[in-house]
Parts: C-alpha cells; sequence; structure tokens
C-alpha cells in the first residue's frame, strides 16, 4: 500500500492494519525517517530550520508500487506499507514510513531495508534545505547508490 | 511533448512545464535537450552537466539515448533525494 501525502502518519496505526484480523503474521518490521536538525552536507554540518520536498505527482505513486512489487517478488511478505510526505517540515517532522509484514522476521528485516534503499535512489522527491546561509538542494550521495546496489547481488 | 522540470532544473529554465511539437530532429532525449539548450540560455545552463540530469518518459526512468515520441510526457530532473 502506497500513500504520497503532506500529512504526518500514525505509525501504530499503520502497524496495526497490517495485522488487524489475522493470524498468519509472525513479524511485523517499520521504519521512519525524520527530518533532523543538521544538513547533510559534508562540509560541516550546518543547522536547517526547514526542509521542503519535492515531487514528480503520478510518477512518485508509480514508482514506489513498482519498488514495492519487487519486495514482494524477493520475499514472502503479507503486507507492505509506504507513506512518503512531500512539503514544508520542520525539525522532527517525520518524512517517511516503510512498515513489512510477513510469516517470518528475515523477510521482514530485509525487505524494509531493501525498500528503503530503493526508494532513496529510485522514487522521485528532491529536498531542499534551509539554512542560515541560505537555501540548498540537496545532492544525492554515492553512500545510496552503493545501498542500493549491493540488492542487485544479492538475488 | 509534455515537457515537466523539478528542482533546479526547473529553477534554470524558468518554468516546471511546457507544451510543444516535438523539434526537428529530437528523435532521442539527448537530442532533444540538445535542440533546446541551443534555443534557450536556461535550458542550455539547466542541461549544462548532462550527467546530474535523470530523465523519465512517461513516468519511467530511461537513459538519455531513448528515443522520444510526439505524445511522450518527459521529465528532467536532478538525482533523487527522496526517503
Amino acid at each position: 500500500m502506497i500513500r504520497v501525502t503532506s500529512e504526518p502518519f500514525d505509525i501504530a496505526a499503520e502497524i496495526c492494519a497490517l495485522t488487524d484480523g489475522r493470524t498468519d503474521v509472525g513479524a511485523v518490521v517499520s521504519f521512519t525517517g525524520l527530518v533532523r536538525d543538521l544538513s547533510q552536507d559534508v562540509a560541516g554540518e550546518a543547522a536547517i530550520s526547514a526542509m521542503t520536498l519535492e515531487h514528480y505527482p503520478g510518477m512518485t505513486e508509480r514508482a514506489l508500487e513498482a519498488i514495492e512489487t519487487e519486495a514482494r517478488d524477493r520475499w514472502p511478505l503479507t503486507g507492505v506499507t509506504i507513506v512518503h510526505r512531500y512539503g514544508r517540515l520542520e525539525p522532527g517532522d517525520q518524512i517517511v514510513l516503510v512498515v513489512t509484514a510477513s510469516a517470518h522476521r528475515r523477510a521482514a528485516f530485509e525487505a524494509a531495508d531493501f525498500l528503503m534503499d530503493y526508494l532513496k535512489t529510485r522514487a522521485p522527491f528532491w529536498k531542499r534545505e534551509e539554512t542560515p546561509e541560505g537555501s540548498v538542494w540537496v545532492e544525492a550521495r554515492a553512500h545510496d547508490d552503493a545501498a542500493a546496489d549491493r540488492w542487485r547481488s544479492e538475488h | 511533448m509534455r515537457l515537466l522540470y523539478f528542482a533546479w532544473v526547473r529553477e534554470r529554465i524558468g518554468r516546471g512545464e511546457e507544451t510543444m511539437p516535438r523539434p526537428e530532429g529530437a528523435t532521442t532525449v539527448s537530442a532533444l535537450m540538445d535542440i533546446l539548450s541551443a534555443a534557450s540560455p536556461g535550458h542550455a545552463a539547466a542541461f549544462a552537466d548532462r550527467d546530474r540530469v535523470k530523465v523519465a518518459v512517461n513516468q519511467v526512468f530511461v537513459a538519455h539515448e531513448h528515443e522520444v515520441h510526439d505524445a511522450d510526457e518527459i521529465a528532467f530532473f536532478p538525482p533523487v533525494t527522496g526517503g
């Protein structure tokens, strides 16, 4: 289940949505991404006062659905939820939620890890940070591409 | 063709979208970028470093050699930074 929204999400409710009324789920894993107060810029972390997420309506949902489909193909999952926010966010705010459910924990943990690595390199969002020096577009990081690449050889 | 621009690509061009007939000679994404850059300094600035320009045709990521057609939706943007 994919949701792209400007609104905050309720982590507990999203977890319950994957387990309520079911007795075949043995494991639920969730990851929450939050806005930190320091920029990811390597050259002396600058404090950020806000972060704005831009996205490509239409492609965003489609890309996240493709990532979910790939996770379901690779692991035996009973449920997947991805919620990703857009718009102006402040330090401490939620950005993204990934929840995976399965009969056993290995699939749930690995799929959640995979979904985040793929989401960070394939979902059409762009972050702009407001710092004391002005507004800057966050640069994509080689670290994230490397993280996504490792899933290719492990298939 | 419907062209969409995001993030600093949009800022350098000065608009988020435009619609136009496919220019003559614009058979691939790369050729389209060449033609747009020749006609507009904003497009030239946005497409200056091709390594930093990612493209989606009809909402699917493609390489710059990908062919483009008259009714395509073509989006240009920096490497993504979501999550």
